[in-house]
């Protein structure tokens, strides 16, 4: 755990009690029964509003905290442990991208609310499968046409942050803008969305798109940490308590290896995401580096934990009763979002000059 | 956990400490010595002091500032560790590099400041403190390594003294040392209960060391014989019995500072980063890549993994603020530290093929030879200070609640 102050102590309180009390994994399930249109849980994404938490990196003057990205990342991270489902990460960095780039009018029009948790904003970036491919969306006259794949929080979204050839732009819902949902492992929001001459205003340069991808990335590496550490925590109980030729599992020395392996990457995975985040705050000229190492030890982390958790419950880890396949799912959603571990590792190389 | 609010607190204090560490450095540390780091004399053996080497040592040695978090009462400099961190600081800033080290430093020492009466300290601290007395460690045996309570060497109780008859290995500079901190059985009738801390003076009658010859080409080991060897009760450090608990406690402070996180993190790893031996002996794409695209990416893989760690060094070294000593999680840090040298070594060799794998002579640089011995020698890391097998097991019992076969 990185060096908190009192405010990120009692947020990372908080947040923990919060989705331990109200968004269990039991929730998740309800929802996924429930199917809502918008993918969330529209009364759990007001609580999360009244709790501030969607205007922790907006300014004051807008009604948000501006504790940053290191105090985001405690919050997502403690939501990720349960599978919480919520558009907070989504909203959070869209608003940065307003904040950083935003006209007066729009920072108007939308911070506040984003803040407030009465509306949702979202990235529309990627347009194939695998991120990293090739921009080609475009503007001109003020209008934006292209078509954005598996954009996270789509079927929500009331503003979209959209990635052009030639930077960033705020799209708002509706006129020009067709929302197509997609049904995927991970029952989360996950749409295409076509923008056909949508009004556009312009953020900022690819400068800009890829600062905030990069702050996209690091959040999501939050909700990975929290949810390799809890597959493994559950893990952990599961070995403890489940008996095989007279003893529990966890005396067994090839399980507990397994186990300490585990252990050491998440130490390394714990560091590599707070140095992302710690690095957005201060600033930092390697936030790219930072990120990527984040992302590419995340994903393998992530990976290493959340299969293990399937193998270790044995049979019972197959079943949907059991929660290890959800948090199998999600996993691979998040490996692929915002780049795959080799996506990263050939960034941070050539960030480096080989 | 400290928080913010208490560090803005110490900041001032900071402030005036640095300036006083910036300014003795500068006044005594000789400017010849700068980056000429001679630590690694605990494998290579003793070198002859030039005289600014024996000055610096000195220096630190009255200072205190070789061991700068041990107590003033004892030699120690009596800092903080956030004084030490700032004072590390300085010392880097300007080349200058700790004379004061070894096994009294990082094992014993720490140890019987814990343990030992006021006596032992007052009598075997200084020593340590000033760089003049080396230790070596007397654990293993033929037939107790990591299996280590097994040990047989006997002390015989003889009313004032002791009579110890048995045989250590793996003493690391045994050969050069004093004086031997050693583990041995007072009660041949309970495993780890009979084990005691027991003092050993190396020039006393009936010691005798041999060289061990390593894959490297080095000999940084040796095995210790104990022949009717003579030790006073005083030599006794703790309770009869208390020998395991805290021969235990003392690898704690070995796997610590083994890791990295008494400072030394990295003399391993140092030199020539590995994209940079890879770019000069290896071919690029027309894009500046590496060609060869399967060992790019496992030099990015190691690389990460160097960098993880060292954030998680970073981390571990906040966290441990207030905290007293080395915990359980430094078997965490061991065992990545020892993967990291390792796979660090394999790398190494790798990229330059053949010219990686010569022993002496013509057509090798200095610097290829050295990344041959480094590889071989570096193949201890994972075995030595508890296997990555061992520190396992620790991870898996006291840290994780994992219980053995009942």
């Amino acid at each position: 755990m990185a060096l908190l102050n009192d405010e990120q102590v009692m947020l990372r309180d908080m947040a923990r009690e919060w989705a331990n009390n109200e968004s269990p994994t039991t929730a998740f399930r309800k929802l996924r029964d429930a199917a809502p249109a918008k993918g969330f849980d529209a009364e759990a994404w007001t609580t999360i509003g009244q709790m501030g938490w969607s205007g922790i990196v907006i300014p004051e003057e807008f009604g948000g905290t501006a504790f940053g990205y290191l105090s985001l990342g405690l919050v997502v991270e403690q939501l990720g442990r349960n599978l919480a489902v919520s558009p907070l990460s989504s909203t959070a960095v869209a608003a940065s991208a307003i904040v950083m780039g935003g006209s007066d009018k729009s920072k108007q029009e939308w911070l506040s609310k984003l803040a407030a948790g009465e509306a949702v904003a979202t990235l529309a970036i990627d347009e194939g499968p695998v991120h990293g491919g090739a921009i080609t969306a475009s503007v001109s006259g003020g209008k934006l046409t292209g078509t954005k794949k598996f954009v996270a929080e789509g079927d929500g979204a009331d503003v979209f942050v959209v990635a052009a050839a030639d930077g960033l732009y705020l799209v708002p819902a509706g006129e020009g803008v067709s929302v197509a949902s997609r049904k995927m492992v991970d029952n989360r929001s996950h749409a295409d969305v076509t923008f056909t001459n949508a009004p556009a205003e312009k953020l900022g340069g690819t400068d800009l798109t890829q600062a905030i991808v990069d702050r996209a990335t690091a959040v999501t590496t939050a909700e990975m940490l929290g949810m390799a550490d809890s597959a493994f925590n559950q893990t952990l109980d599961y070995l403890k308590q489940r008996v095989q030729f007279g003893q529990v599992l966890s005396t067994f020395q090839a399980l507990q290896h397994r186990m300490a392996k585990m252990k050491t990457e998440l130490e390394l995975m714990r560091s590599a995401v707070e140095g992302a985040l710690e690095a957005i705050d201060a600033g930092r000229s390697d936030v790219d580096q930072a990120v990527s190492l984040a992302k590419a030890v995340a994903n393998d982390t992530l990976r290493l934990v959340s299969r293990e958790m399937v193998q270790l419950y044995g049979g019972v880890g197959m079943t949907d009763e059991y929660d290890a396949g959800l948090y199998l799912k999600r996993s691979a959603v998040l490996e692929n979002m915002w780049g795959t571990a080799s996506y990263h590792r050939d960034r941070f190389a050539r960030l480096n000059g080989y | 956990m400290a928080t913010a609010a208490e560090l803005d607190r110490s900041a001032d204090s900071a402030d005036g400490f640095r300036q006083e560490a910036r300014a003795w450095l500068e006044a005594n540390f000789p400017l010849s010595l700068r980056g000429k780091d001679n630590a690694m004399s605990a494998v290579d053996g003793p070198t002859d002091e030039t005289p600014d080497q024996k000055a610096w040592r000195e220096a630190m040695g009255a200072k205190g500032w070789g061991v700068p978090t041990w107590p003033k009462e004892y030699g120690g400099g009596g800092l903080t560790r956030e004084q030490a961190r700032l004072l590390g600081e300085e010392m880097m800033r300007i080349g200058a590099w700790n004379p004061i080290g070894g096994m009294g430093v990082m094992m014993f020492g720490p140890t019987l400041l814990e343990y030992g009466n006021e006596q032992q300290k007052q009598q075997h601290i200084p020593g340590i403190v000033k760089g003049e007395v080396r230790w070596c460690q007397g654990y293993s045996e033929p037939g107790a390594g990591s299996d280590l309570a097994s040990l047989q060497t006997f002390a015989e109780d003889k009313g004032d003294h002791y009579i110890v008859n048995g045989q250590k290995t793996w003493t690391s500079g045994g050969q050069w040392a004093d004086k031997c901190f050693a583990l041995v059985r007072t009660d041949k009738t309970q495993k780890h209960a009979g084990i005691s801390f027991l003092l050993i003076d190396m020039d006393a009658e009936g010691v005798e060391t041999r060289p061990i010859k390593l894959i490297s080409g080095a000999s940084p080991f040796c095995e210790t014989f104990f022949s009717n060897v003579k030790v006073p009760k005083e030599n006794l450090v703790g309770r009869e019995g208390q020998g395991w608990e805290i021969g235990t406690r003392l690898l704690q402070h070995e796997r610590n500072s083994l890791s990295g996180g008494g400072g030394s993190q990295g003399r391993m790893n140092q030199g020539e980063q590995i994209p940079s031996i890879a770019k000069k002996y290896r071919e690029l794409d027309e894009s500046g890549k590496l060609a060869d695209s399967d060992l790019r990416t496992r030099i990015i893989k190691h690389e990460m993994d160097q960098r993880a760690f060292a954030l998680t060094l970073r981390r571990a070294a906040l966290e441990a603020k207030g905290n007293a000593g080395p915990s359980a999680a430094t078997s965490v840090m061991k065992n990545v530290g020892a993967r990291i040298t390792q796979d660090r070594a394999e790398l190494a060799i790798e990229i330059m093929g053949m010219q990686g794998l010569g022993w002496e002579g013509e057509g090798f640089s200095q610097e290829e030879i050295a990344q041959t011995r480094t590889w071989l020698w570096g193949k201890a890391v994972s075995i030595y200070g508890g296997s990555s097998e061992i520190q396992n097991n620790v991870i898996a019992k006291r840290i994780l609640g994992m219980l053995d076969h009942q």
